[in-house]
């Protein structure tokens, strides 16, 4: 073994941790926005993400047969139709469910949990048990080998790129937009907010379908490292909790850290000892720092 | 039909021609009545099952629903049509089979509770069923105390036997060793990674392999690790794979994991032209979900493939394909749960009983010819002698058949030497 192949190896494990941070950031974003600012626990996060994971396969089982020749351009304009699918479902199930429940927080438990169900069921009657593989861009699945021994995986870059973009936009639209800025306001005082002529619960919808589409585009982006099938969502599930519970709920910039902090945790220790030994350490880890701050790695200051 | 000439009204001088006719037809009906006739209900069910003059009550109990879903639809599917065949072909001794399904949901208590209304409530004479060793192993104290019969489809990791169940799929040595003398032989495979899910089916699969590559091919093993059900990133582990650098690596990693892996493999530069890989947990059902072009080149051990090319398979596939439609697969445990009907037809018409005890005792040396795998044969260990195979994966989702073994392998539950 040669220092250029260990050089390699030290590479492609820093790249290892960084595309695992970009995975959690992904997939928790659209829980910490709709945990954090409005406290509903949403078990149906996964399955709102498969929803883009179905947009994809169906996407490119349309351009496949009939326009093969978009076939490299498809991805982009899917995850954006995944985000208004995701948006949509998002949308009606604020709508016909939680919205009666706000007063319930672990009423909202036992009601998404219920519809994560229900939407798994559906997905399963309608493209059936199996899980399918969606036909992704050629120019997607590869390595990029600048010297011989080095392999960058394009799907990890893609991902972080997308995670990049759509983290921006969150923080874009929270801190430099009206709807930002009455989540915020109700977030910070539901009361007051409502005094002073905030439609809150038009916020809260908003707030909710948002928080779905953004998993829409985690779960469509995350078919070029996994698997499509009816209960795909909850593979993510429980590390989407994870990460925002251990970095504090109400905070954006404490979901961020937290990915972070588990995504090298976890890729660092996975490389020293075995996979399962790994988790049991991430987990320790996470647990210990929770017991002496129950509040996550940063805590909003929000009068309760 | 004879009454196609029509008869003479009764007071006609020719009534006895009339009586003459109305005499054959009970021989015209002899085809369908024979049988159960020489198999009188009281003799061929001594034990109180659902049997009657016309019909034998059978269940089948498979995950419907649920994450098992993926992996259950197709044994459903396979054992469905393998009884259509035979009650088309004029069922058991002379009885249409009739199905009781229940659905496991993924649950094993639920498979357990099931299981005992199958056979408490509804009397079922045999049962199609389970799939996971979990669910096996929950339903298995309910078989023993009741007294049924189950036939079970999936390859899995040995270690058990019981005089209620029949094993139709392989036990681990016959899937691992001769596949591992394979990549020895013929790919001049010396080093070993070893890497599975982490539950039971998989780690003792690795430790058979492990034992095998190093006691009897004098190999060494590089490398062996697990990961969580579910587990969906493996970057880490490439790049150890990638340190290790082994001749081999020897997957048995399941379930939703298996597409991330096989999907960050080749992302990582991991590919067929660069990299020999077996795996003993991949079929025509999973490559739905990784799609073939993602691990084209690699190779699988299995005893079943679909484009096996035998007139028995050529059958079979087609049958499956008007039943499901042109787009279906069948994988190897779904060839597996196809025998499990046809097998107990075999013994039940030999032992002349529905009687679980007289069947299971009857089971061992039942052959059956018609297998879309090629003959297969009951042991007397309950699990089926059948032969080992090695295929290549097409982009397309198929496999290359590339070798496969001289002669039947004797199934061994509880092999010396690799426990």
């Amino acid at each position: 073994m040669s220092a250029a192949d260990i050089w390699n190896i030290v590479l492609m494990q820093g790249f290892a941790g960084l595309s695992l941070f970009s995975v959690l950031l992904l997939m928790g974003l659209g829980l910490a926005i709709i945990f954090g600012q409005m406290g509903v626990i949403n078990m149906a996060h996964g399955e709102f993400m498969t929803i883009g994971a179905y947009t994809i396969f169906l996407a490119s089982t349309l351009v496949q047969n009939y326009a093969p020749g978009l076939m490299p351009y498809y991805f982009l304009i899917a995850i954006a139709v995944a985000f208004v699918l995701a948006f949509g479902a998002g949308w009606l199930a604020e709508w016909a469910l939680i919205r009666h429940l706000y007063r319930r927080p672990l009423d909202t438990l036992l009601a998404t949990w219920g519809l994560s169900l229900g939407m798994q069921q559906t997905f399963r009657s309608t493209f059936g048990p199996k899980e399918v593989s969606p036909t992704l861009p050629d120019w997607l699945m590869g390595s990029w080998a600048p010297v011989e021994g080095l392999d960058i995986p394009i799907n990890g870059m893609f991902v972080m790129g997308l995670t990049l973009v759509v983290t921006g936009m969150i923080f874009l639209l929270l801190y430099r937009s009206r709807w930002g800025l009455r989540v915020r306001a109700t977030v910070a005082n539901r009361v007051m907010a409502n005094a002073i002529g905030i439609n809150t619960r038009k916020t809260d919808r908003m707030t909710f379908a948002i928080g779905c589409g953004i998993a829409g585009v985690a779960g469509a982006a995350f078919t070029t490292i996994g698997s499509t099938g009816p209960t795909s969502g909850s593979l993510y599930i429980v590390d989407a909790f994870l990460v925002v519970t251990f970095g504090g709920a109400a905070s954006l910039l404490g979901t961020v850290a937290s990915a972070f902090g588990i995504a090298q945790t976890q890729s660092i220790t996975e490389f020293f000892l075995t996979g399962s030994m790994a988790k049991v350490l991430t987990l320790l880890t996470i647990v210990i720092i929770l017991m002496i701050r129950p509040q996550g790695l940063f805590a909003a200051k929000v009068r309760r | 039909m004879s009454s196609s000439k029509r008869p003479e009204p009764p007071f006609s001088p020719d009534r006895r021609k009339f009586a003459l006719g109305m005499a054959s037809l009970p021989a015209l009906a002899l085809p369908f009545g024979a049988m159960a006739q020489s198999f009188p209900t009281a003799k061929v069910n001594t034990t109180g099952l659902a049997v009657t003059d016309k019909e034998v009550i059978v269940g089948q109990l498979h995950s419907a629903t649920g994450t098992m879903a993926i992996s259950e639809t197709g044994s459903i599917q396979a054992e469905r049509l393998a009884i259509e065949q035979i009650n088309a072909a004029g069922g058991i001794l002379g009885r249409q089979i009739k199905v009781v399904q229940e659905d496991g949901a993924s649950d094993w208590p639920t498979f357990a509770e099931k299981a005992k209304k199958l056979l408490v409530n509804d009397k079922v004479a045999a049962v199609f069923g389970c799939w996971t060793s979990a669910s096996r192993k929950a339903v298995l104290p309910v078989f023993e105390k009741e007294n049924g019969m189950l036939y079970y489809p999936t390859f899995y990791e040995g270690l058990e036997q019981s005089k209620n169940v029949i094993y139709t799929g392989q036990e681990a040595t016959q899937q691992i060793i001769w596949g591992l003398d394979w990549v020895n032989k013929e790919k001049n495979a010396k080093s070993f990674f070893l890497i599975g899910s982490d539950y039971i089916w998989p780690r003792t699969s690795n430790k058979i392999a492990r034992k095998h590559i190093e006691g009897h091919l004098k190999g060494k093993v590089v490398g062996e690790e697990y990961y969580p059900l579910g587990h969906t990133n493996f970057n880490s582990l490439i790049n150890k794979i990638k340190l290790a650098k082994p001749d081999c690596i020897y997957a048995v990693v399941v379930g939703g994991s298996n597409v991330a892996f096989y999907k960050q493999m080749k992302a990582a530069g991991i590919t067929s032209a660069k990299q020999l890989l077996l795996t003993i947990s991949v079929t025509e059902d999973e490559l739905l979900g990784i799609g073939g072009e993602n691990c084209a080149g690699f190779y699988a051990c299995m005893k079943y493939f679909q484009s096996l090319d035998n007139p028995n398979n050529k059958k079979f596939v087609e049958a499956f394909k008007a039943k499901y439609g042109a787009k279906a697969v069948i994988g190897d445990v779904t060839q597996a749960a196809y025998l499990g009907p046809w097998l107990w037809k075999a013994t039940v018409e030999k032992a002349g009983s529905f009687d679980v005890d007289k069947v299971a005792a009857a089971s061992p040396g039942i052959e059956f010819k018609g297998a879309p795998e090629g003959y297969v044969k009951i042991h007397e260990n309950h699990h089926l002698w059948s032969k080992a195979r090695i295929g290549e994966i097409l982009a397309d989702g198929q496999f290359k058949l590339i070798a496969e073994s001289p002669n039947l392998i004797e199934p061994d539950p509880f092999p010396k030497g690799y426990q």
